[in-house]
């Protein structure tokens, strides 16, 4: 893959700056609470903390860590410090603890630390809780946490649900405050482009917020030039098709949480899990994670080959060159030997699976969905799987991509896809459908409703804007996706001219096996060539999205590094396929990309952010 | 003095705030029982005597006048209450002393500062006392009763000692100490027993000193704490002075004690002689930090002991290094070699850097600009024989000369010493000069001290602006543009500071427009929140895209509208709904409801209830909940969430039975896992019954059949199955599942029966190829 490739690549900013600025911060607020204590930690800040320090450092006066749970705590210390995030739930979850010990008559100090910031709501709920007045607050503003060298995750997966299905806005703030720390260390951005109305609100907050505090930018040498922004309703088709990338395919498979990854006994082959930090420090995953799955056994195949041949070396070496090749090779030898391994029982494990889900019927059914042939069919493949209750998940996931496809289903197929499914898998899931509707993943064609009726219907609530209903509105008649027509006018289905060289990619299409050209990095690909929105005016209206494109005053000259180093800030979460694209396009023209999500998602993550249960 | 009084000042009350501040004299008051129908006039002047304001007094009757420490008038009345009025008689505020007071009428009244603040202290006419320490923190303290008095004290004042307020009074001979809980008697050390009675006291400018005056002319000088006498002296005057005041300089220790009759003047201290001067005019003392401050209807003079680099400067025939540089400078002038003769005097010593530092010093004492410079220009002199002298000293001084010059000018009336200046602070400088509504001046003087912008200048600006939007004259446009054509976008102005007190004084309107030039839409919420522009405030909150402050808005809202039209409001502001929304379902759900009810969002009401049935720990009330969402949903004409909701009731109440049938656990399986539970345990029936009673389509009820039946390993069912009827699924599935449950010689039964083009598939599943 490596032949196409350009040198000059720009090298990633170095993020390790972001570790210690937050590192620093919590032990300073841990000191804040002087004394031993003990600290509660929210399960979902427990990943990203270890990413950034290790036990000495949360050990800092103190006594013991607890998991803030739904289970009472039983701590005996004087001193409590929650770690959490700005939730209701766990906001009551600590009004219990404080109640619960004031009816025991029991006083004791407790502080609340939130990540990345407090929300006014938590004061209100301390508050009506009767405990406001017995606690003390502070902000971790951890916003970003450098997962690789060029990865910078806010952990925030919630951000998806509460913005694009709830409507709720509160996380735009955090979102425009880590930009504002990026443009700092790295900036100033002297370009940026962004599309979707949350991308939009997101610059025009981080924009007052650099306007606010009037930072001195200037003399520094950036080393981000550029910023592209876009909301992931911009393209829910690219993150609803199965991954075949080999990063993909193991966060589908076995969930890369936080840039690591539990590898169970089926991979390992021994009977315990081993956890593997998936970054570009490991020197064979790097190689691999971008490549089509299909090249990835013969890769690995042919990397044991090179390896054994290394170990070989040693017959026929004389004491001296022994001595050598012990003390620097070796231990980087076994290092590589023992990661091969564990990879290629990752893809064994992962061949297994896939092959007993008929996954070549499915990924043709997926690919036919995206051409948009043989809709029948892939409708009755559809219907299959639900009966044959193979996975929730999956079913949805299929039944949203023929609707997003499709511009919405047909009523009959409507009602009876959904009919099957609550047969399958449970009548709770009649609110599922009703959140896919709202968020327009999962829709009806409205009868008789052509195509450019809804689009003046959609257009005319754009210029409504006054009403205010627009929320709602968008919500309920939500993106009609047009997908068809803009597939067709950005060319995202590769015409065919004889077998597609998944070795040797042309194109970003050899994500999806050389069907499929991500929209998401398309989009980019476009805006970053043509600097700016001209010419794509037509997608742009299919898109419906809303648009910007910003120059700063200071534009350096296209040349420098910084001007080939663009931020692709994805709101609602970016997956692992979009990001091999990016790359690869990278390597094609000379850019870097360094990608900033709100989480690293998957179809299944976001499908079930949509999933009610009955929790 | 400018003020050109035609009323004696005996005939007036009199009140004159230290550190040059302003004069507030009440006319008239003494001869209202003379002609009822004249009110007394209150007139405030600067120091110089100007004309600040004037207004014809209509409470009632006034004992005592005072300043503030940030020089707000005090009238305190016969009924105990205060009055606060601000240097221009614009009336700000009152206060009542108490109960107590009321009753009993003040007799006498103090106004006093302490660290604490400004206090007042009262003498009822019971003979009691009562003490506010802190007009802006209102305590009242009444003091404890003095045993035996019958009458009011000859004399009494307001100590304070180790931050506490006391007061100590005399009446005959005797000295009583009044503090929070006792009284005692005390005799001052060193006091001659025949002094007599006593019949004035002074306590100093610090509290650290105290002089009391005795009818046989006796005058006793110690420290306050009454634990050391520092001096005495025999006046034989017998009458009492009219006032008596401590002449001193911090930090010297000549203390000397000012007395005044109604023609003489005593100046009395540590020794024998008394200077005496002779008053022209009725006068009136004002202690200050420094010295004395004498008032007449002519004139306004400062009385104080000379300081020591003066001192040594100008004295006759001095040969102190300061003095002999300012006559080298002056000899210099005149080009005259004698003026290097002075200077190796001086330098011989080695003094010079110490004449240096005396001219510099005694500069800032003078009030005559011409002898300032003079002494300037000699240290200005002097300097360039030094090497490496420190110019901040000198540079420091001619500014503050030049402060104090500018402010000293009749014109501004702010007749501040040296040492009062440093004392006071540039800026609380600036504070009264902001008071006096002396903006230019007080922009100049930042300027000229380059003081940062958003302590000076800005800080000012603003101040111009809040007193610019009270000039109702104006138009609020007019006055909106001025003040934006001043103001511009200068760093540190808070538009919304400016509309605040825009809004206070009554002009709202004034005070939107004004907003509209806040930058910071956050900074706009809370005053249009305060102007209950709550939807205004709504959407200037959502602009800001911070919800926290949408949070506020939201919850001010619900508490200050009725809930009907709370929610109105809400529902065209869908950031705003959605918020309030997401924050109900955590912690109010029922609010929830209401929100979509008012709405008639029936759909948003089903999902609620079916919601809210995952709750119900009984069926019959989830039941209930679910016959709730099955109406809302056929109200939303969602027949679709309707139908599907009535099959998950019939599903429930089945499954109940089933569950008491078999006693075995069907509650919340899907439909699929029920009727596949029950082919499991072998109920073929009462499965077949549910696949007609919930139209399950065909090719699910063959899957489910067949993968039920392998797993049961029930061959022998399903071959009579697959016989049943033609395979709606075809029969591939057979092969497969047997297959999977390594069960070959089944799977090849099916394998013949696969439709012709997956046939070979089939064989080779069952490995017949």
């Amino acid at each position: 893959m490596a032949s196409t490739a350009r040198r000059d690549v720009p090298e990633p900013p170095d993020f390790g700056i972001l570790k210690r600025l937050a590192r620093d911060q919590l032990i300073y607020l841990l000191e804040q609470l002087p004394g031993r204590k003990d600290l509660f930690i929210e399960a979902d800040l427990m990943s990203p903390l270890d990413r950034i320090a290790n036990v000495s450092i949360l050990k800092h006066e103190v006594d013991k860590l607890y998991k803030v749970e739904s289970r009472p705590a039983l701590s005996t210390s004087d001193q409590l410090c929650f770690l959490v995030r700005p939730r209701v739930k766990t906001m009551k979850y600590i009004a219990d603890i404080v109640n619960a010990d004031k009816m025991s008559g029991r006083s004791r100090k407790y502080k609340i630390i939130f990540s990345p910031q407090k929300f006014y709501a938590c004061e209100m709920v301390l508050e009506e809780e009767g405990v406001f007045g017995d606690v003390t607050c502070d902000e971790w503003s951890f916003y970003l946490l450098p997962l690789d060298e060029d990865i910078i995750s806010m952990e925030l997966p919630e951000f998806f649900r509460d913005y694009f299905l709830e409507g709720d806005h509160r996380w735009i703030n955090s979102v425009a405050r880590a930009l504002q720390l990026l443009n700092s260390l790295y900036g100033p951005f002297s370009r940026a482009y962004g599309i979707g109305r949350c991308a939009k609100m997101c610059y025009e907050l981080w924009r007052e917020l650099e306007e606010e505090s009037e930072g001195d930018s200037q003399g520094r040498k950036p080393e981000i030039g550029n910023i592209f922004l876009m909301d992931r309703d911009t393209d829910y088709v690219t993150a609803l098709c199965s991954q075949m990338v080999y990063e993909g395919l193991v966060d589908d498979t076995f969930r890369i949480k936080c840039g690591s990854v539990d590898f169970g006994p089926e991979v390992t082959s021994s009977d315990k899990s081993i956890k593997v930090l998936l970054n570009a420090q490991d020197k064979v995953f790097s190689q691999i994670r971008n490549e089509h799955f299909s090249s990835v056994f013969g890769f690995l195949s042919q990397k044991s080959r090179n390896l054994q041949a290394q170990y070989d070396r040693r017959r026929g070496m004389d004491i001296k060159q022994m001595k050598n090749f012990v003390s620097q090779e070796l231990k980087g030898l076994k290092q590589e030997h023992r990661l091969l391994s564990l990879h290629i029982g990752a893809c064994e494990s992962i061949m297994k699976k896939k092959t007993k889900q008929d996954f070549q019927e499915m990924i043709k059914a997926e690919h036919s969905l995206l051409e948009g042939f043989d809709i029948r069919e892939s409708t009755s493949f559809i219907e299959e799987h639900i009966d044959r209750q193979v996975s929730p998940i999956e079913s949805l996931r299929l039944m949203c991509l023929l609707s997003i496809t499709e511009n919405g289903l047909n009523p009959k197929d409507y009602r009876s896809l959904k009919t099957q499914y609550l047969q399958s898998y449970g009548p709770e899931h009649l609110l599922t459908f009703h959140n896919l509707k709202r968020i327009g993943l999962l829709t009806e064609q409205a009868a008789g409703e052509t195509l450019t009726a809804v689009e003046s219907r959609v257009s005319k609530l754009v210029t409504d804007r006054a009403a205010g209903k627009i929320t709602d509105a968008f919500n309920s008649l939500a993106r009609k996706s047009n997908f068809r027509a803009i597939s067709k006018k950005l060319g995202l289905i590769p015409r065919l001219d004889g077998e597609y060289d998944l070795k040797m990619p042309r194109d970003m299409a050899y994500v999806f096996s050389g069907a499929y050209t991500p929209l998401s990095c398309k989009i980019i690909e476009q805006v970053l060539e043509r600097r700016g929105w001209q010419g794509l005016e037509e997608v742009l209206r299919l898109l419906n999205g809303t648009e910007f494109s910003e120059a700063g005053a200071a534009e350096a000259s296209p040349g420098r590094d910084s001007q080939r180093t663009v931020l692709a800030v994805f709101l609602g979460g970016c997956t692992c396929s979009e990001m091999a694209a990016l790359r690869f396009l990278g390597r094609e023209r000379g850019c870097r990309f360094i990608f900033l999500t709100t989480a690293v998602t998957s179809s299944g993550r976001l499908m079930e952010a949509m999933a009610e249960t009955r929790a | 003095m400018e003020w050109g009084l035609r009323e004696e000042l005996r005939d007036c009350l009199v009140a004159a705030a230290p550190y040059g501040g302003p004069i507030a004299l009440l006319r008239n008051c003494a001869r209202r029982e003379k002609s009822p129908g004249a009110r007394p006039l209150l007139d405030t002047f600067s120091a110089s005597g100007l004309l600040l304001a004037s207004i014809p007094w209509k409470s009632g009757q006034v004992v005592q006048l005072g300043w503030t420490a940030s020089e707000d008038l005090l009238c305190i009345q016969e009924d105990g209450t205060v009055l606060i009025y601000n240097l221009f008689c614009e009336f700000k505020r009152h206060f009542s002393m108490g109960n107590e007071v009321l009753q009993n009428h003040v007799l006498e009244a103090k106004v006093f500062h302490t660290e604490y603040g400004t206090g007042v202290a009262i003498l009822t006419g019971a003979h009691r006392f009562s003490l506010a320490t802190n007009i802006d923190d209102l305590k009242l303290r009444r003091m404890p009763e003095v045993p035996g008095l019958q009458k009011p004290p000859s004399c009494w004042a307001v100590l304070s000692q180790d931050r506490v307020t006391i007061v100590l009074l005399a009446v005959g001979q005797d000295l009583y100490l009044l503090d929070n809980t006792s009284c005692s008697v005390v005799t001052p050390p060193g006091m001659s027993p025949s002094a007599g009675a006593y019949l004035q006291m002074a306590v100093s400018f610090n509290y650290r000193c105290l002089a009391l005056f005795t009818d046989t002319g006796y005058i006793w000088m110690g420290l306050a704490t009454l634990k050391e006498k520092l001096c005495e002296f025999n006046s034989s005057i017998r009458s009492p002075p009219k006032q008596m005041v401590w002449c001193m300089r911090p930090r010297s220790r000549q203390r000397a004690v000012v007395m005044a009759w109604d023609r003489q003047l005593m100046v009395v201290g540590n020794s024998t002689e008394c200077i005496q001067f002779v008053l022209d005019e009725d006068s009136y003392l004002v202690p200050e930090l420094d010295g004395v401050r004498i008032l007449s209807r002519t004139s306004h003079e400062f009385l104080h002991e000379i300081p020591e680099a003066s001192q040594e400067i100008f004295k006759i025939a001095s040969m102190a290094p300061g003095a002999l540089l300012l006559e080298a400078q002056k000899e210099y002038e005149k080009e005259s070699q004698k003026a290097d003769e002075y200077l190796r005097e001086i330098k011989d010593q080695k003094l010079l850097p110490e004449a240096v530092s005396q001219c510099i010093e005694a500069a800032g004492y003078e009030h005559e600009p011409e002898t300032q410079k003079s002494l300037l220009r000699a240290a200005s002199f002097g300097k360039c024989f030094i090497d490496k002298f420190p110019p901040e000293s000198f540079v420091r001084m001619c500014q503050d000369l030049r402060v104090l010059n500018a402010i000293r000018d009749y014109q501004i009336g702010i007749p501040l010493t040296f040492t009062q200046y440093k004392r006071l602070t540039i800026e609380v400088l600036l504070d009264r000069l902001v008071l006096r509504r002396l903006y230019p001046l007080a922009i100049r003087i930042c300027e000229y001290l380059r003081l940062s912008e958003i302590q000076g200048v800005s800080r000012i600006l603003a101040h111009w602006a809040c007193y610019k939007v009270q000039q109702k004259d104006k138009s609020d446009e007019e006055v909106a543009y001025a003040i934006n054509q001043k103001l511009g976008d200068t760093p540190g102005i808070s538009y919304s500071e400016i509309a605040a007190r825009a809004y206070d004084c009554g002009r709202p309107e004034l005070a939107i427009k004004l907003l509209e030039y806040e930058p910071r839409s956050g900074e706009q919420v809370p005053l249009l929140l305060k102007m209950k522009r709550s939807k205004l405030a709504l959407s200037k909150a959502i602009e800001s895209g911070d919800t926290d402050l949408v949070y506020t808005v939201v919850l001010h809202l619900k508490n200050e509208l009725n809930r009907g039209t709370f929610f109105m409001t809400l529902q065209n502001q869908p950031v705003a709904l959605s918020l309030y929304r997401q924050f109900c379902k955590h912690q109010e759900r029922e609010t929830l409801k209401d929100l979509y009810n008012q709405d008639d969002n029936h759909q948003e009401l089903g999902n609620f209830h079916v919601h809210s049935s995952y709750s119900e720990k009984r069926i019959e009330g989830r039941v209930g909940a679910l016959q709730n969402a099955v109406d809302e949903y056929y109200k939303a004409k969602n027949e679709f969430a309707a139908k599907a909701t009535e099959d998950q009731i019939k599903l429930l109440r089945l499954q109940r039975h089933l569950q008491e049938d078999f006693d075995k656990p069907y509650l919340d399986l899907s439909l699929h896992d029920t009727v596949s539970t029950l082919i499991l345990d072998g109920h073929h029936k009462k499965a077949e019954q549910l696949y007609r009673d919930f139209k399950i389509p065909d090719k699910r009820y063959w899957w489910l059949k067949i993968n039920a039946l392998a797993t049961r390993g029930d061959w022998e069912e399903m071959e009579k199955f697959s016989k049943s009827k033609k395979s709606p699924i075809g029969y591939l599935p057979f092969v497969e599942i047997a297959v999977k449950h390594h069960n070959r010689y089944e799977a090849k039964k099916y394998a013949p029966r696969v439709m012709p083009e997956q046939r070979v598939k089939a064989f080779i599943l069952v490995g017949c190829v």
